[in-house]
């Protein structure tokens, strides 16, 4: 074989197992990310409930999938469930109303320290994680139809003649569509409406919003409204792309903290740095190097072990390492924001 | 009787009371100043105009109505507008994200407001796309002020605006406020550069330990051999 197609095979490999992935899992960090970042900024707590709740919004889109496939509904290529999201994060948005009703409310009025509000998320978690699991059970769930693949590696390598595949799965590129569009449509509305400079404003300085008579009930309700959309449109991204089990919402919190932290707690832009940069750490990582090695290296250097640098079962402790550093060098993190 | 007159006003922050059966008053196109010494209760005092704190006696009363009831972002809403003294513009915004936030009560077109506070602080113009926390401190005075008169307020509260800034951005300022003044507006400021506040002011109250101690004209306190002696330095 000669050098090109080496090199190539190496990139393709790359590509296909590293940053492929980690796009696709930043995004959803990323969006997981913004909604906790967004809760910090403008509520003033950590909102441990985060995770649940991206469980709780993708429950529903599940169950009004099963549905609509039910009822023989179809999005043609497309997952059913994009379908069923709307209905998801309407139900989510009543839920997290609900929940700032009944419980966070109450402590705004009597302006509680912020740890009384974390406490109090961390409640809430418990409540929701019961509840998802009362309703659809602990076990993984199936839902996705559609077209599994956008294209395949086999028809990759026949159609650019090398031995190594891209494939490019459906789950992936919507995940970074639908990503893009919703920062998009986020950034828009902090940037140019009224209600979002207003959010910005009361995150900025709470007093002064006062003075200038913004409403904080309103604040806070858009607030929550975000987070739903936000919370539920990541869980459901990433069930599509994994598979839905209740419990690894919980164990997503911590690179979804990492990210929002990374990147500056209460700075979107940084929620968004952050998901990125905690994804391709954690898979960068991970990654076996044996293979995309041997195609780079000449026969006599090739190595005989896997020159994995971190087992996959320790792909969290990356995300904590990077917390404890952030937290210990800049705890700003790269965009300047709040410290906890 | 006055456009806005806070009258007997006793109470504080939750604790013991600050500003005890203290009187303070001002009228359209007029300034007062409120000053005295440190810990006097000056700012206390024109916090309990805003209804920012807990009051156990007296009442405020804005063109004749009773307004001691209503909640600050009431009190906003019916013309009194507040620049507090620190942290008084919204740092992570630009300066006309800070002129539209002032303006958010209202429904109407703010365009005209906003072209005459950018003719009153020509240089707000110029800076209208940078971030209000990248100004100079002068500048960002002027923002805090620009923002309290985006809702066109029948009284404007500035608490120390001149504090932490240059003896000619603060002669600046005060040309200003005269200007906003000449407008119609009740203008009320606490001050610490008593003697040049007093010299622009139509009337002055000074406070001491939360109580009126001296109430006239600014020139009258200016004269005053014990308000020179105790407050203005010889």
């Amino acid at each position: 074989m000669t050098e090109g197609p080496e090199f190539l095979n190496a990139l393709i490999l790359l590509s296909n197992y590293v940053v492929l992935p980690a796009i696709t899992y930043g995004s959803q960090l990323a969006l997981g990310a913004l909604g906790v970042t967004l809760v910090f900024g403008i509520l003033r707590f950590s909102n441990f409930a985060h995770g649940d709740t991206m469980a709780f919004g993708a429950m529903v889109t599940i169950l009004f999938t099963w549905w609509f496939q039910s009822l023989g509904i179809s999005f043609g290529q497309l997952p059913t469930a994009l379908l069923a999201l709307p209905v998801g994060i309407l139900f989510t948005i009543v839920i997290l109303l609900l929940t700032d009703r009944l419980v966070y409310r109450y402590y705004r009025r009597i302006k509680s320290k912020p740890i009384t509000f974390v406490m109090l998320s961390v409640g809430v978690m418990f409540v929701m994680t019961g509840l998802v699991r009362f309703i659809i059970g602990p076990k993984d769930q199936n839902f996705a139809d559609g077209a599994r693949f956008i294209f395949k590696a086999r028809d990759f390598k026949k159609w650019a003649g090398l031995s190594e595949g891209l494939a490019l799965r459906s789950s992936q590129l919507i995940t970074i569509v639908v990503t893009m569009l919703l920062v998009a449509a986020l950034f828009w509305f902090l940037q140019k409406t009224k209600a979002g400079k207003s959010m910005r404003a009361y995150s900025d300085n709470e007093e002064l919003a006062l003075l200038s008579g913004i409403n904080p009930d309103t604040v806070v309700r858009v607030t929550w409204i975000l987070t739903a959309v936000l919370a539920t449109t990541a869980g459901l991204l990433y069930s599509l792309d994994k598979s839905f089990k209740p419990f690894v919402f919980f164990q997503l919190l911590l690179p979804i903290f990492a990210s929002a932290i990374v990147g500056g707690l209460g700075k979107p832009i940084g929620a968004i740095a952050g998901g990125f940069i905690i994804a391709f750490s954690e898979v960068c990582l991970t990654y076996v190097y044996r293979k995309f090695l041997i195609y780079l290296l000449p026969e006599s250097m090739e190595p005989e072990t896997l020159v994995q640098l971190l087992s996959t079962e320790y792909k969290f402790a990356v995300s904590f390492i990077i917390l404890v550093l952030v937290l210990l060098i800049a705890p700003t993190g790269l965009f300047k924001g709040k410290v906890v | 009787m006055s456009y806005l007159i806070g009258e007997g006003l006793t109470g504080g922050y939750g604790g013991p009371d600050i500003i005890v059966d203290c009187t303070i008053a001002v009228d359209q196109g007029e300034i007062a100043v409120i000053v005295g010494p440190n810990g006097a209760g000056k700012s206390t005092a024109m916090r309990a105009l805003l209804g920012m704190l807990t009051m156990h006696h007296g009442s405020v009363k804005l063109d004749g109505k009773d307004i001691t009831a209503l909640t600050p972002q009431a009190r906003i809403g019916a013309g009194l507008s507040f620049v507090p003294q620190n942290d008084n513009v919204f740092t992570t915004m630009t300066v006309e994200e800070n002129l539209e936030m002032g303006a958010f009560i209202r429904t109407d077109d703010i365009s005209g407001t906003m072209e005459e506070i950018y003719e009153l602080f020509p240089i707000l113009k110029e800076r209208r796309k940078q971030m209000a926390g990248y100004l100079s401190g002068g500048q960002r005075q002027q923002v805090a002020v620009g923002r309290a008169m985006m809702t066109k307020p029948s009284v404007l509260m500035l608490d120390e605006p001149t504090a932490g800034v240059s003896p000619i951005v603060m002669d600046e300022l005060f040309d200003r406020i005269l200007e906003v003044k000449d407008k119609g507006v009740a203008v009320l400021m606490v001050e610490q550069n008593a003697k040049q506040a007093l010299q622009i002011a139509d009337k002055g109250y000074v406070l001491v330990m939360g109580k009126n101690r001296h109430t006239g004209s600014g020139s009258e306190l200016l004269a005053n051999a014990e308000v020179r002696r105790s407050f203005l330095g010889g």
